[in-house]
C-alpha cells in the first residue's frame, strides 16, 4: 500500500445537526466520528463534501474557525449531492476533505478596518464565517455593517442568529431587505444593490460581497458610484470544481484557479481577469 | 555512451523485460503504432510516433482512486492505492518526453498527486531520437530538439546500431543491467546524425511557426480577439484533440456503484465538452467558442503564466492529424500572429 498523503482521499464526517433555514437551504453541522473538527480552516475557505455513489461538491465553510467544536455548511438544494444531503438525517456519515482556497485577509488587510458585509440569498454562507470571526475578535475591527437581502422573509438564512446575536452586538448594524412586500415584514423592501446605494455608506470601509453574480455586479457598481475603490472591495467566487487543488483544470478564470488562487478575490484583481465567471 | 547492433536489440529488450515491464511502440493490426508490452517477437515500430501519447502510463485514461463501503448511515473509506512496480517505456520521442515536464508541474506541485507521483518514480523513460520528422511536427517552435531527446536514457538509432546514453541515476542503473549486451563507444555517429536531423528540421513546413505572440501576461491582448469566433466555428467539441494530446491533463472524478460498494475513479475530461464547467446555477463557458478558446489560451497563455513561461504544447502534431475538422493549434497560432515572416 501507498502511505503517502493524498488530498483526494477524504475523511469521514458525521452530520450531528440539521437546521432548516429556508424552504431550500439547510445548515449541516459536521464533525469526525470521534467528535472533533475534521481540520482547521480560515474564514472564506471551502471543503469538498461527498456522498459516496452520488458525488462530491465544493461548499464554503459557514462556521467561523473560532468555533472549535464543529464545522457548519449552509447548503441550498439545487443538484444531485445537495438533494441527497437535504434528505440526510442526524448521524449520517458523509466524506469531507479540505480546507481549500485562499481565505479572506482577516488578520492583514481587514485588521483595524470598518467592515461592510453585503450578501444576497445563500451568499451569506461564506460571509457568515468571516462575520462571526470579526465578531469574535471584535476589538480588532472597527464598526461592522451587514446588508443582507433575500427573495422573501422566509428565505433569509441564519435569521435567528441575525436577530438574537448580530443585531444585539454593540457596533454592529444589520440592514435586512427582501425583494417584495410580504405580510408580517415591516423592514426594508427592495434589491440589495439599490439598498446599498440608499444607505449611502462612507468610503472608510472594507466591503465584502457575496451573492448571485447579477447582485455582485450591480452592488459593485453601486459601491464604486459611492466612491469606493475596487481595492477596498472583496468577493468570493464559485465555479465548478473536482479536485480543489488546481489540477483538474476546470475552475480557472484566465490564469487563476478559483479553488486555489481564490475563491476570495479583491475586485481590482478580478478586473485583470477575463470576464468568464 | 554505449551501443548495440540492431540485430541484438531484441535480446537487449529481453534483458530489460527480465527486470521490469517494458513497453515499446509496435505496429498494431491497423498499421498504426501503439505502445505495447514487450514480449518475445515484438518488433519496434518504424512509425514516427504512436497514436496515443505515453502520458497513458503515468496518467491513465481511467483509474480507481478509492473504494467506499456503506452500511446504514456509516461509510468506510478503503485506500486502494497500490505501490507501483518498476516499468520502462522505450521509444518516447523528444516532444513526448518534454510533456512530462509539463505534467509534472501540475501533478507534482503541492499537494502532490500520489497516484501520478508513484508511477513517475517507478517508470523509466527511454527516449528515441527522431530520424524522420514529419510535416506535422512543430516541436522546434517550443524549443525542443528532436535529435536530442531527454529522458532517463536517450537512444539514437542509426542504420545498423542503437546508441544508449544515460541521463539520470535511474537510467544508469538500467544501462548497467544491459551492460553485457552493449559496448562502450564514442558519440561520433550520433553527432553526425544530430546534424542531419537539424538540417531537416529547418526545411519542415512548420519551421516558421513561433510562440512570439504568446506567453504569460497576454490574456488581455488575446482573450477578446475576434478570430476566436471564426476559428471555433466548425469545432464539434468531440474532445479528440485533448485525448491524443500528451499535455492535456484535465480530469473528472466520478463514483460508480458496483452493487457491492462504491468505486471513486478518475478519468480524463475535456475542456471542449459542454458539461465540463456546467453548474447548478449555469455555465460560465456557454458556447463552443468559449470552450475552444479555453483550450488554446490555457496552452499558450495561462499555463506559461503560471509556469515560468513554459508552454503547454510540445508540437507533437497529434491534434493536426486527428481532428475531424482539421482545426488545430497551428492554425490558431498562425491566425493570432504566430508565424515569422
Amino acid at each position: 500500500m501507498n502511505n503517502r498523503e493524498e488530498t483526494l482521499i477524504p475523511k469521514i464526517g458525521v452530520i450531528t445537526d440539521v437546521r432548516i433555514d429556508t424552504p431550500d437551504i439547510k445548515t449541516f453541522r459536521v464533525v469526525t466520528p470521534d467528535g472533533k473538527k475534521a481540520f482547521d480552516h480560515r474564514p472564506g475557505q471551502c471543503a469538498m463534501l461527498s456522498v459516496p455513489g452520488v458525488g462530491e461538491a465544493m461548499f464554503s465553510i459557514t462556521s467561523s474557525p473560532t468555533n472549535e467544536e464543529y464545522m457548519e455548511f449552509s447548503i441550498k438544494k439545487c443538484g444531485c449531492v445537495t438533494d441527497w444531503l437535504h434528505q440526510a438525517e442526524v448521524g449520517q456519515q458523509i466524506t469531507i476533505r479540505g480546507p481549500y482556497g485562499k481565505p479572506f485577509p482577516v488578520d492583514d488587510e481587514f485588521a483595524g478596518k470598518n467592515m461592510l458585509f453585503i450578501a444576497g440569498g445563500v451568499g451569506l454562507a461564506p460571509l457568515r464565517s468571516v462575520i462571526n470571526y470579526c465578531r469574535h475578535y471584535r476589538d480588532r475591527y472597527g464598526k461592522i455593517d451587514i446588508v443582507y437581502g433575500s427573495r422573501s422573509k422566509d428565505d433569509l438564512l441564519d435569521y435567528k442568529e441575525i436577530i438574537d446575536e448580530w443585531m444585539t452586538d454593540a457596533g454592529v448594524d444589520v440592514h435586512l431587505t427582501i425583494d417584495r412586500e410580504q405580510e408580517g415584514w415591516d423592514g426594508h423592501v427592495g434589491f440589495v444593490p439599490n439598498y446599498v446605494k440608499e444607505l449611502g455608506f462612507d468610503t472608510d470601509k472594507t466591503a465584502v460581497l457575496c451573492g448571485p453574480p447579477i447582485m455582485i455586479k450591480f452592488t459593485l457598481d453601486g459601491l464604486v458610484s459611492l466612491g469606493f475603490d475596487k481595492t477596498q472591495i472583496y468577493t468570493t467566487l464559485e465555479l465548478r470544481m473536482k479536485c480543489g487543488v488546481g489540477k483538474c483544470g476546470r475552475c480557472n478564470v484566465g490564469a487563476k484557479y478559483v479553488c486555489k488562487d481564490g475563491p476570495v478575490f479583491r475586485c481590482d484583481e478580478l478586473d485583470e481577469l477575463p470576464d468568464e465567471y | 555512451m554505449r551501443k548495440c547492433s540492431l540485430d541484438s536489440l531484441n535480446s537487449v529488450f529481453a534483458k530489460i523485460a527480465e527486470a521490469m515491464a517494458l513497453y515499446l511502440p509496435v505496429d498494431g493490426s491497423d498499421g498504426r503504432a501503439v505502445f505495447s508490452k514487450w514480449e518475445d517477437g515484438s518488433v519496434l515500430s518504424n512509425a514516427l510516433n504512436t497514436v496515443r501519447s505515453p502520458k497513458d502510463f503515468f496518467f491513465p485514461q481511467s483509474e480507481d482512486l478509492m473504494r467506499f463501503k456503506t452500511e446504514g448511515k456509516n461509510i468506510e473509506i478503503i485506500d486502494i492505492r497500490p505501490e507501483s512496480e518498476d516499468f520502462a517505456v522505450f521509444g518516447v520521442r523528444a516532444c513526448d518526453v518534454k510533456s512530462f515536464d509539463i505534467l509534472d508541474r501540475v501533478f507534482l506541485t503541492e499537494p502532490c498527486d500520489s497516484y501520478y507521483a508513484s508511477r513517475r518514480e517507478h517508470g523509466v523513460i527511454i527516449s528515441l531520437a527522431c530520424t524522420r520528422p514529419s510535416e506535422t511536427c512543430f516541436c522546434q517552435a517550443f524549443g525542443i530538439d528532436p535529435s536530442t531527446p531527454a529522458g532517463d536514457i536517450s537512444c539514437f538509432k542509426t542504420d545498423n546500431e542503437m546508441y544508449w546514453q544515460a541521463n539520470t541515476e535511474k537510467g544508469e542503473a538500467l544501462l548497467k543491467a544491459i551492460e553485457s549486451l552493449t559496448e562502450e563507444c564514442t558519440d561520433e555517429a550520433v553527432n553526425e546524425q544530430k546534424e542531419k536531423i537539424r538540417a531537416i528540421m529547418k526545411k519542415l513546413p512548420l519551421a516558421s511557426l513561433t510562440t512570439n505572440s504568446f506567453g504569460g501576461g497576454k490574456t488581455t491582448e488575446l482573450f477578446d480577439r475576434p478570430e476566436w469566433a471564426e476559428l471555433s466555428e466548425a469545432c464539434l467539441g468531440c474532445g479528440t484533440c485533448t485525448f491524443v494530446c500528451p499535455t492535456c491533463q484535465c480530469y473528472d472524478i466520478k463514483d460508480f456503484n458496483t452493487g457491492n460498494g462504491v468505486i471513486r475513479y478518475r478519468c480524463w475530461d475535456s475542456c471542449m465538452y459542454s458539461e465540463f464547467t456546467r453548474m447548478a446555477h449555469g455555465n460560465n463557458r456557454i458556447s463552443q467558442k468559449e470552450r475552444f478558446r479555453q483550450r488554446f489560451m490555457h496552452k499558450l497563455v495561462y499555463y506559461p503564466e503560471n509556469n515560468d513561461g513554459l508552454f503547454s504544447c510540445v508540437g507533437c502534431g497529434r491534434c493536426l492529424s486527428r481532428c475531424p475538422i482539421s482545426m488545430n493549434i497551428v492554425k490558431v497560432m498562425k491566425k493570432l500572429g504566430g508565424e515569422s515572416k
